[in-house]
């Protein structure tokens, strides 16, 4: 399946890489996948549908403080990573958790960074959704729009130098694509070649402006072609061609033919973040008519078509999920916070004296004493 | 041992850590076939191929944030902005990047290079080619500022920095790259991070300055000297971040006065931190009120660059000032 196009031809707005034909009465597995993969892929994004709907009702109970769910984007986190090998880096934004589940990331130690416990990697110093795992080759995300993109050429450009056979993946979103590193990223993968991949995972919003109002052009692929950067726009929603679209530009970039930029078309059926109203600013309406082409719905009518789906299968799968996501945030949930001394630590390889001499004033008057409340020591 | 000029001893440290370490990257604006607008990396192209020494595209937060991507990954990158003025395109990538990837990430991800970038006036630069953002790299937790004044530290120290586990914000004194000369060994060492250097010891007062200003407040002691028999102390403090608080302690307490000179705007700059510092640990020992000269609240002129920077002549005034306060 050829799905690429040259860089630097223009590309056509109207095209849109698909595999799903949603009315076809057959469909045909792929030739490169098998029943397991495409039945561990929609395991995958049902996965992250449940650990979203936990993470969210969480919040909603006040046992977290924040949180950041990916409904209806789950294609483009199983679709990309079902693509890509475990020795390549994902340099994600903060939406892409379902990676981290899919390389096999345990539950718990997710459930850790949520609650921003003892057992969160990131030592509680980050808002929930900031996720890093170093063992899974899963960055560090930033808050900060679009300054991972350039990461990711950076990380290629190492790879290329150490003759590696590894490539990066930056994930981001439309808004992103307006930030200067979406552009200083662009501009050096295009000089360099690096074997990086663009993964623009357009879901119609930044928090409340929609992609209309974000770019003057109407199809945010077609951004790339200006940096000479190999480019298209795929139907984000259906996985299948996600991975697809993954596989072939990964194959490219490990090849050495370059960058590819991906723009994942997809809709963010929920709210930016735990923190945000989307009925301020879209209509019921719409989220009705993207909710028909949710990227489980579609997998699930797909597979059916190819007799791997049923009803029995269909709970065992939530079930098995929601079992192990719940024992998962219990048990996170009654871990301790972090040892207040972990604010000195991490910040150099070795504090400086001024962090140290801070450190010991806070050891000798407030470390033994108890918090009256929510961030409050007693008078 | 060979006499070099200080941006002899960047471009042979340069070399010299590259030759030690595969790891050791060169990349910025103009550093390859052109060798750096001020010849600071001149030859090393040559030396070490085009894919070690990048001429990368003109984009200062793409020169760091590349840079960022390759020390995570495990290299060594070194990009060098071309004035220090240009870090400020690239200063999100600094403060919200560099400095954080290891604290955000549990200790999991740290990024090891080192930003290099002539600061300073001196040149005729105006506005944009001459200023001293050091200040605003003190203020950021996670990175280390280093201001060398001669050729010896400047190698050492940059040696010293390009071995350090954290980023590194290393800032040349553009003024003297060519004007101070000096002693520099050929082999690899280092000057370590975090030191302070007494440039001469003295009795009367303490002098606190980096970079270019050193050799200003030496041509003023010796004045002060000659002239009305004052013995300063001038401690060049080299490291920034983290400071050497003792050294500077230890002379306040042994001299009872301070000066403090340097050429960004007098207002929050580094001096502040210093009299703060003073002030907090050591205010009994002093015999006068602090002082700081430092360049003016306004912005770097061209024409008038000689008015603007601290010489030796206010240095002087300075020094007087402190040790006529009854």
């Amino acid at each position: 399946m050829m799905v690429t196009q040259k860089g630097g031809k223009p590309g056509n707005a109207g095209t849109l890489f698909r595999v799903m034909q949603d009315d076809a009465k057959t469909v045909d597995l792929p030739a490169d996948l098998t029943e397991f993969d495409v039945k561990r892929m929609y395991e995958g994004m049902i996965g992250v549908r449940a650990y979203d709907e936990r993470a969210l009702k969480l919040q909603r109970s006040g046992r977290i403080g924040f949180c950041v769910t990916s409904f209806g984007e789950e294609a483009t986190q199983i679709g990309t990573a079902h693509a890509l090998r475990d020795e390549d880096w994902i340099v994600p934004a903060y939406r892409q958790h379902g990676i981290a589940m899919y390389r096999g990331v345990s539950l718990y130690t997710m459930a850790a960074h949520l609650f921003g416990n003892t057992d969160d990697a990131v030592v509680g110093r980050q808002m929930p959704a900031h996720y890093t795992f170093r063992d899974k080759n899963f960055v560090s995300a930033s808050s900060v729009i679009g300054s991972q993109i350039i990461h990711a050429v950076g990380c290629a450009m190492a790879m290329q130098y150490k003759g590696d056979s590894a490539i990066s993946a930056a994930y981001f979103g439309d808004g992103a694509t307006s930030a200067a590193d979406f552009h200083s990223a662009l501009t050096f993968a295009g000089v360099y070649k690096a074997p990086v991949l663009f993964c623009c995972i357009n879901n119609q919003y930044a928090i409340s402006l929609p992609v209309e109002k974000q770019s003057g052009v109407e199809a945010l692929y077609l951004k790339g072609i200006g940096y000479g950067v190999n480019s298209l726009r795929v139907d984000g929603n259906d996985v299948i061609a996600v991975y697809e679209a993954t596989r072939e530009a990964a194959e490219r970039a490990r090849n050495g033919e370059g960058p590819t930029l991906l723009e994942l078309l997809t809709y963010r059926a929920g709210s930016h973040s735990s923190s945000d109203d989307p009925t301020r600013y879209r209509s019921k309406t719409e989220q009705d008519e993207w909710a028909k082409k949710d990227p489980i719905v579609r997998m699930r009518n797909y597979l059916q078509k190819l007799g791997l789906w049923d009803e029995t299968y269909e709970n065992e799968v939530w079930e098995t999920w929601r079992d192990k996501i719940n024992e998962a945030t219990n048990r996170a949930s009654e871990q301790p916070e972090p040892g207040w001394e972990t604010v000195w630590e991490n910040v150099y390889e070795e504090p400086t004296p001024q962090m140290i001499e801070q450190r010991e004033e806070f050891r000798e008057h407030e470390s033994h004493l108890e918090r009256t409340n929510e961030g409050e020591f007693p008078l | 041992m060979a006499t070099m000029t200080l941006v002899q001893a960047i471009n042979d440290g340069l070399r010299t850590e590259m030759e030690r370490d595969n790891d050791v990257i060169v990349m910025g604006e103009d550093v390859g076939l052109n060798g750096g607008v001020f010849r600071a990396t001149e030859g090393l192209q040559k030396i070490f191929g085009e894919n070690r020494v990048l001429d990368t595209p003109l984009t200062e937060t793409g020169i760091i944030g590349a840079a960022i991507g390759m020390a995570i990954y495990g290299l060594k990158p070194v990009p060098e902005i071309q004035f220090a003025d240009y870090t400020y395109p690239g200063f999100d990538q600094i403060v919200s990047e560099l400095a954080k990837f290891r604290y955000r990430s549990g200790g999991e991800y740290t990024c090891p290079m080192v930003i290099r970038t002539p600061y300073g006036g001196g040149i005729r630069g105006g506005l944009y080619h001459s200023q001293s953002p050091e200040v605003y790299y003190t203020h950021t937790a996670g990175l280390k500022v280093v201001i060398p004044s001669t050729p010896y530290d400047a190698k050492g120290l940059l040696a010293a920095a390009i071995e350090d586990p954290d980023p590194v914000l290393f800032f040349e004194p553009k003024k003297i790259y060519r004007a101070i000369k000096g002693e520099v060994p050929e082999e690899h060492y280092t000057v370590p991070l975090g030191k302070a250097r007494v440039v001469q010891e003295g009795t009367d007062i303490s002098i606190f300055c980096y970079g270019a200003m050193v050799s200003v407040c030496e041509k003023a002691a010796e004045k002060a000297q000659e002239d009305d028999g004052i013995s300063s102390e001038i401690i060049d403090l080299r490291t920034l971040t983290p400071v050497d608080e003792e050294s500077i302690i230890n002379s306040v307490r042994k001299t009872g006065r301070a000066l403090i000179v340097y050429e960004a705007p007098k207002t929050c700059g580094y001096g502040a931190e210093i009299s703060a510092l003073i002030a907090e640990k050591a205010i009994d020992s002093l015999q006068a009120p602090i002082k700081r000269i430092g360049g003016f609240d306004t912005p770097f002129p061209y024409t008038l660059e000689y008015v603007y920077m601290p010489h030796p002549a206010r240095v002087l005034r300075g020094i007087r000032d402190v040790m006529g306060y009854e």
